[in-house]
């Protein structure tokens, strides 16, 4: 039986650009360019892995985005995923996670799962709760932040590794993953896959297809309201020294005179 | 006075600093009353109701152990249905992070996280973000539900106030999704003896300057003499050099401290994100155009083997 693999990712603006607000206080996306999100690229390459080692599987690439997330779906296609579904919504500009939550569970039982695979958050709101409002949503256990992961026999497993102990984790499909940016380091697609990628079949859904009112996502639907962004002044000039062979005791005084020794 | 529901973190009865952070934040809203979950739940009380709580929750249960966040979930849920607060406040640890999202889910909520400051509202409690990198600061609030808000550690100082701290035993039914996740075992992380890198008020960092494993004794010496925790680049952590557990950036860990010494780091864009709040700033770096240099109080340009050891004489010696 074939094992269904939904890969969840994000189109995310580019950290090294210059990431601002817009006047409704959500992210512009005009003077930034985006990617995937570099941590979900992980999860692509954990789906790969599952499914190579999985007697028959199929992996969906699903995205919740502007037009431009088609980006991201095709690079995920071009690693090796074999389909994706973008949904694509004027009315969800400015969805909360709460709301982008409800839209992926939806757009999951729609295409139809045994393992959902996410990253362990986006690179840009980098809350890291999606996967865990995902499994209760869809009612299906989480087996969440995990360095390895793997699956057998209608099993999946893996490791956790948390600040005061790593634990391993089992749980019967259909689950929910989420991975680290230490399960494995995620390949780069070949020229082959960027070409395959191109044939790769890409549904649009829209709200009405998820059957989900407009009113419980976008900016109105929003369960959290963003009431200011105030762009931080520059930090006012330090102190710079070259060290001379009294570096490290110029730093002392400067630290004694700040009370930290 | 409204009720906060504030989620504890400890460790065998054993209370972290950054739920006591949050009972501070807490009584800005209302009255604290923890929630305790676990094994030694009850032997938080004294240090809960030393800080400000009037109620102290507690639970403990085999399934809060052998199975992922669910139980905990359903527990604060209990707690939730019982008090009908007017806020539930949760570290930003991952456990808790999910715990909350969870929570708010089921309750019909929004959910705020990472929080760097909360303050009381027309609306309801505002909370503080930082936002792309430490380049914005917003303010948000929970328009539906009761808020759920998880706050950074070392947001705010710890002040005592003592109150009842009057422990009950909270009530749990578990649901049927609770077993979902089981923990087959579960191994305790090696202490160093440092503070818990997310939560320490001093970070010393060492990045590709560090130049190898065996000398990040360099990094740890001045860590140690500081009573710091230690951090590391991602530069570090890919060579090799030092554990994932304490890499700080957008990929590894946030952290918030009152000071931090970045040595041999030269500050992309992506570490930047992970320690950019951090009060006081200061790096030393052999590159006088390293990116880092823009955001510190203090720098030295400098080899960091002769700095960073210079450095430690002199705190051990003021120290005495």
């Amino acid at each position: 039986m074939s094992l269904r693999i939904v890969v969840c990712v994000k189109y995310v603006p580019d950290a090294t650009g210059d990431r601002h607000f817009a006047d409704d206080l959500t992210l512009d996306r005009d003077d930034v360019d985006g990617l995937l999100s570099e941590l979900d690229e992980y999860a692509v390459e954990q789906a790969l892995q599952i499914a190579d080692e999985a007697d028959d599987a199929e992996i969906t690439v699903l995205t919740v985005g502007p037009e431009d997330a088609k980006d991201a779906l095709r690079k995920a296609l071009s690693m090796g995923a074999d389909k994706a579904v973008h949904v694509e919504d004027d009315d969800l500009h400015g969805t909360d996670v709460i709301g982008t939550s409800l839209v992926l569970a939806k757009a999951i039982e729609k295409t139809g799962y045994d393992l959902v695979i996410c990253g362990m958050a986006s690179t840009d709101g980098v809350m890291g709760v999606l996967p865990a409002l995902l499994s209760e949503r869809l009612g299906v256990p989480q087996v969440t932040l995990l360095s390895e992961v793997s699956v057998e026999d209608g099993t999946v497993k893996g490791r956790r590794d948390g600040d005061s102990a790593s634990e391993q984790l089992e749980a019967s499909l259909p689950a929910v993953v989420s991975v680290t940016d230490q399960s494995g380091e995620a390949r780069y697609p070949s020229f082959k896959g960027i070409m395959a990628a191109k044939k790769k079949p890409v549904e649009s859904l829209d709200l009405e297809d998820l059957e989900i009112e407009a009113d419980e996502v976008g900016l109105e639907g929003s369960w959290t309201a963003v009431d200011s962004a105030t762009e931080r002044p520059a930090r006012t000039a330090g102190t710079i020294v070259k060290d001379e062979g009294e570096g490290g005791r110029q730093l002392a005084e400067f630290l004694a005179g700040q009370k930290f020794i | 006075m409204a009720e906060v529901l504030v989620y504890v973190d400890h460790v065998d009865g054993a209370v972290r600093k950054p739920t006591l952070e949050l009972l501070t934040l807490a009584r800005r809203i209302g009255e604290p009353v923890a929630v305790a979950l676990g094994n030694g739940a009850a032997d938080t009380a004294a240090a809960l109701a030393e800080h400000g709580a009037v109620k102290v929750l507690t639970a403990d249960a085999p399934e809060f152990a052998d199975y992922l966040v669910v139980p905990k979930v359903d527990a604060l849920q209990a707690a939730f249905d019982a008090v009908s607060p007017a806020a539930v406040l949760l570290p930003s640890s991952a456990e808790a992070k999910e715990i909350g999202a969870r929570l708010a889910l089921r309750i019909g909520s929004g959910i705020i996280t990472d929080a760097v400051d909360l303050e009381a509202g027309d609306q309801g409690p505002v909370a503080t973000q930082s936002a792309f990198a430490a380049s914005y600061t917003t303010k948000s609030r929970v328009s539906k539900g009761t808020p759920v808000i998880t706050v950074k550690p070392n947001s705010v100082a710890v002040e005592a106030a003592p109150a009842a701290g009057a422990v009950e035993a909270l009530d749990v039914s578990f649901s049927e999704k609770a077993t979902g996740t089981k923990v087959l075992s579960r191994t305790p992380r090696e202490s160093t003896g440092r503070p818990e890198l997310t939560e320490a008020a001093i970070v010393v960092a060492g990045g590709r300057g560090v130049n190898g494993a065996e000398n990040f004794a360099v990094i740890e010496a001045l860590a140690d003499s500081l009573g710091a925790a230690v951090g590391a680049s991602r530069a570090a952590v890919d060579a090799g050099w030092y554990p994932h557990t304490s890499q700080v950036g957008q990929t590894g860990k946030s952290v918030s401290p009152q000071l931090y010494i970045a040595s041999g780091i030269s500050g992309a864009i992506q570490h930047r994100a992970g320690m950019q709040t951090s009060k006081t700033i200061v790096a030393i770096n052999k590159d006088a155009e390293a990116p880092i240099f823009e955001l510190v109080d203090y720098g030295v340009v400098g080899d960091l083997f002769a700095v960073v050891p210079q450095l430690t004489d002199e705190v051990k010696s003021r120290k005495g």
